[in-house]
């Protein structure tokens, strides 16, 4: 047992303190600088949080690639939602003359949107890559109004730290950090490849993230609620995804 | 001995030579393993969502693939010919995958700077200056593809073509594996658009990383054959608990 010397035990003990107070001194400093994913507990949190913290640390201000209109896919794909419910078939039956986008929770004007009202605000379009967490993807122009305009134009509150957005489908719902909602790339898109957002893409509206998979491209957007605590919706881990085994962050 | 990886032992006879990796070479193997199986495992998870490859940027079921895999998908929407659709794991597959790829990334970084400051690259890893001669390579290959281990199973360090295959994995593949992932992502995409582009697009980085998969897997199986030929109990003792020494293990 020679080798373990007292020496040795007191270093190792001392580092073993020092790697501790450290990690602690991270974690703050994280936390305050928004580098912590809702969904940091359980057996994968480490990685959600390295990834989610590092991503934010490289690509905060980034813009998603744009390309040439000629790299449009000429077939997008949409993965199948389940069959609509017989409020959005009434609102389909309608042309969506009567699609409403809500905005309220920490605003100074709580609106609320017509379809029409959407599309005469100041819109922009890019052609990005929607990428989906299985490993297919299509590139399309989406236009759209930037999330960052509709939520001045209620008035979100400097405290705001996520916008949680809801499908007009039961139970689909997902959020961003500010840093995502006001990013000039985010839309809540109302047209693609210069069409009508078709239903089978999230027509009426669909959020638009380039910087993350096609899952967080929440579709059927109906209500956005402005907030300064992520955890008091559902069972607080962001959005549906984490309930389903997936992760609320998806850059990567 | 002096040119070799195996340690003398603190506390055998400094006659015997302990059989025995240095302690940061021996965790370092087992904890790489055990990445390697989960990327391995949780990365099959993910393909089998979509098991068809494309080249260039955008590829999905109504783009013409490179090539398939011919397997059942777990999603229904993946036009397979099979008439059932497997169970769908990408969920907790995708935070193992990303969650085994940062254990990974620290592991190789603290590996690297292990081997390079102790002098374990240099002395174990490069060949020497002579065995790169072709005739020494040449008769190395000569020798594994006879089977002709003789050599190495009294061996105390890595022959010419082990090194360079070392090489290969830690300065090729995984730094291609990394890139290759990452690439993938559309958040690094956007802050390193030229990480993308010279892959030649986000499918190629999707098609690059399987294939790079399939190099490391190869490599696995020569590694364990390998280990299985020249003395499997040895070769196993020395990274692990290390024991036994040379003249026994040779009788």
């Amino acid at each position: 047992m020679s080798r373990f010397s007292r020496r040795t035990m007191i270093g190792a003990g001392l580092s073993a303190v020092a790697g501790a107070s450290g990690l602690a001194i991270a974690g703050k400093l994280a936390r305050q600088h928004g580098l912590i994913p809702p969904d940091s507990g359980g057996l994968y949190g480490p990685g959600e949080t390295l990834t989610y913290g590092a991503q934010r640390l490289l690509a905060r201000h980034s813009l998603a690639r744009e390309f040439p209109r000629e790299a449009i896919s000429a077939a997008p794909w949409a993965n199948p939602t389940d069959p609509p419910d017989d409020l959005f078939k009434r609102h389909q039956a309608a042309g969506f003359a009567n699609w409403t986008l809500a905005v309220d929770g920490l605003v100074a004007r709580p609106v609320s949107l017509s379809l029409a009202e959407i599309k005469s605000q100041p819109s922009r379009s890019h052609i990005t890559m929607l990428v989906c967490e299985e490993g297919w993807s299509y590139i399309a122009e989406w236009t759209g109004v930037p999330l960052s305009h509709i939520l001045e134009l209620a008035g979100a509150k400097p405290e705001a730290r996520h916008v949680v957005y809801f499908s007009q489908q039961h139970g689909w719902w997902d959020s961003l950090d500010m840093d995502e909602a006001l990013h000039p790339q985010t839309l809540i898109a109302h047209t693609m490849n210069g069409q009508s957002l078709p239903v089978g893409h999230g027509g009426p509206l669909r959020m638009r993230v380039p910087k993350q998979l096609g899952y967080k491209n929440v579709k059927f957007v109906a209500r956005l609620t402005v907030t300064d605590d992520i955890r008091k919706f559902s069972k607080g881990l962001g959005s549906a995804s984490p309930e389903f085994g997936y992760s609320w962050y998806a850059g990567i | 001995m002096a040119d070799s990886f195996w340690d003398k032992g603190v506390d055998s006879p400094p006659t015997a030579g302990v059989l025995r990796h240095s302690v940061a070479v021996r965790i370092s193997h087992w904890l790489n393993l055990l990445c390697f199986l989960a990327l391995l495992v949780s990365g099959v998870e993910i393909l089998i969502s979509h098991p068809r490859f494309y080249w260039g940027e955008a590829g999905n079921v109504n783009t013409k693939p490179l090539f398939q895999i011919p397997i059942p998908s777990s999603r229904a929407i993946v036009p397979t010919g099979y008439g059932y659709v497997l169970p769908d794991q990408n969920g907790w597959s995708r935070a193992l995958h990303f969650q085994g790829a940062w254990m990974l990334l620290f592991l190789s970084a603290a590996y690297l700077g292990y081997s390079f400051f102790s002098g374990h690259l240099k002395r174990d890893l490069a060949p020497r200056a002579a065995d790169l001669a072709p005739g020494v390579v040449m008769d190395s290959i000569r020798k594994h593809a006879r089977f002709d281990l003789e050599e190495e199973k009294r061996a105390t360090s890595y022959n010419v073509l082990q090194r360079l295959s070392y090489l290969k994995v830690l300065f090729v593949l995984f730094p291609l594996m990394i890139w290759s992932g990452l690439a993938m992502s559309p958040a690094f995409a956007a802050a390193v658009p030229a990480a993308v582009a010279a892959l030649g697009g986000h499918q190629s980085a999707r098609t690059i990383h399987f294939f790079v998969t399939i190099s490391l897997l190869l490599f696995v199986l020569v590694h364990v054959l390998m280990v299985y030929l020249t003395g499997f109990r040895r070769r196993l003792r020395a990274m692990t608990i290390g024991g036994g020494s040379a003249i026994e293990e040779q009788a």
